[in-house]
């Protein structure tokens, strides 16, 4: 069996659970976890939520997608995630211009790992405040080269077309 | 659609590099805590500008620039209240009391000034409207917003934000080919000039700053306004890309199985 994977990445809450969960065979937030220590007197509850998709191709090859844990302190995250992956996916909401430059970071920060190839998409588009994905573009600093794509995560047809413009992409870099 | 957001988490400077890099034409309306401002924009351009906190008449801004005394600026604002600012700029030129020049540098100052302040508002609900010109009764400039972006771009002094925004010093910079941004046309310092002369592709920015001797905040707050300015982008080091075409992240070895992988994958992939 051989198996191969993709990183979701962006921002909290701009749509990874929802768009590994669009294309997944299998429930995506099943490793979801409270770790709480009984001795202390003041009950800690911390959830670790990490989404985790799977998707068969056929008898001998499977699809899991990742997406990364929200919260800052679980970057040293990406770097173990990043490692032996097909290429990424960036997620942005493009009705909150105020993650972008979370988005940004991520993007820099992914990009600096690894010189895998990567898609980034203008999710909740059918929201009525979302930002022009021209204007993203600019805003994220994404090159000409870069595909940016407009997407709704709850639509399957949108999530499919990031995964083929990655696979796309990916199949490029064998032909260059 | 929407261009609109909070200064608190767009920022301004952010802001301007997008309307100068879409070379964006319409009018930006900012609503502060107690304070609001208008700014008017022509191909990415800034042509007007005004706040909430000042007469915006043009008796005013040439009084506040002391081209004319406050006396003569009494007498205007008491009689000439119903004639706009082109007509009242060419009634003082032909009377000899200001220059055509002295009006352009006055605006220019004032216009600047009212953006520059705009950097260092915490917060303000911002939305830009495309294709809205300023009133026709205001005299309108033609102003580059590198400069301005690069000028407020170096009030930034949040360490946590520039390792945000330059989160790796492995990358390497490169200039941009955008048309209409020249770095000769920006007041650079000793300093900027120093790292600009060190981007090249194959310079990873750890060593730019090593060599300029600047400490790791100054090198990225210099870099980070060069790149508002949309003068410089980010780049992986040139010659750090894998020489063969391969993916190693495969779990076959050669070039057609990966291929033949990739394309198994979009199979399925189009059947869901
Ligand atoms: N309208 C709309 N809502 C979306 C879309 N994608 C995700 N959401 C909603 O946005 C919220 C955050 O999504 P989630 O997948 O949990 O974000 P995550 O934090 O990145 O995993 C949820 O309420 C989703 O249902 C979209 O394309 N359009
Ligand atoms: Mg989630």
């Amino acid at each position: 069996m051989q198996t191969v994977k993709m990183v979701v990445t962006g921002p909290f809450s701009s749509g990874k659970t929802q768009f590994i969960q669009t294309v997944s065979e299998i429930d995506v937030v099943a490793t979801e976890r409270k770790i709480s220590s009984e001795s202390e007197r003041i009950k800690e509850t911390t959830t670790v939520a990490m989404d985790f998709g799977r998707i068969t191709v056929d008898d001998d090859l499977v699809l899991y997608l990742f997406g990364t844990p929200g919260q800052k302190r679980f970057d040293f995250m990406w770097e173990i995630l990043s490692e032996g992956m097909l290429g990424f996916v960036v997620m942005v909401d493009s009705s909150r211009p105020e993650t972008f430059r979370e988005a940004r970071r991520i993007l820099e920060t992914f990009r600096a790992y690894a010189p895998t190839p990567y898609v980034v998409t203008a999710n909740k588009q059918d929201l009525p405040d979302a930002w022009d994905p021209s204007d993203m573009r600019i805003a994220l600093r994404l090159a000409p080269e870069v595909k940016l794509l407009p997407c709704v995560a709850t639509d399957k047809e949108s999530v499919k077309n990031s995964l083929l413009e990655l696979l796309y992409s990916i199949l490029e870099r064998m032909d260059p | 659609m929407a261009l609109k957001g909070n200064l608190r988490d767009f920022s301004f400077s952010q802001l301007l590099n997008l309307i100068s890099l879409a070379k964006k034409t319409g009018t930006l309306e900012v609503h502060g805590l107690d304070k609001d401002a208008l700014l008017s924009f022509k191909g990415g351009k800034l042509i007007y500008a005004q706040n909430s906190r000042a007469d915006n008449g043009l008796g005013a801004i040439l009084a506040r620039t002391n081209k004319l005394t406050d006396k003569q600026y009494q007498v205007i604002k008491d009689r000439a209240e119903n004639i706009g600012d082109k007509e009242l700029g060419l009634m003082l030129i032909n009377s000899n009391y200001v220059t055509q020049d002295e009006i352009l540098v006055s605006l220019k100052q004032e216009f600047v000034s009212t953006a520059n302040d705009l950097f260092t508002w915490a917060e303000g609900i911002f939305q830009f409207e495309n294709n809205i010109k300023p009133s026709p009764d205001k005299i309108s400039l033609l102003i580059s917003l590198e400069n301005i972006i690069i000028e407020g771009s170096r009030q930034l002094q949040e360490k946590e934000r520039l390792e945000d925004e330059i989160p790796s010093l492995d990358m390497a910079l490169r200039f941009t080919e955008n048309p209409g941004t020249n770095i000769r046309n920006v007041n650079l310092s000793v300093k900027e000039w120093r790292v600009v002369s060190f981007i090249n592709p194959k310079n990873a920015m750890r060593q730019i700053a090593r060599t300029t001797k600047l400490t790791e905040f100054e090198f990225r707050r210099i870099v980070y306004s060069l790149i508002q300015a949309g003068l410089v982008e980010i780049i992986r080091p040139e010659g750090s890309k894998p020489s063969s075409p391969k993916v190693s992240t495969l779990p076959v070895e050669s070039t057609d199985d990966q291929k033949s992988l990739v394309n198994r994958l979009i199979t399925r992939i189009r059947s869901l």
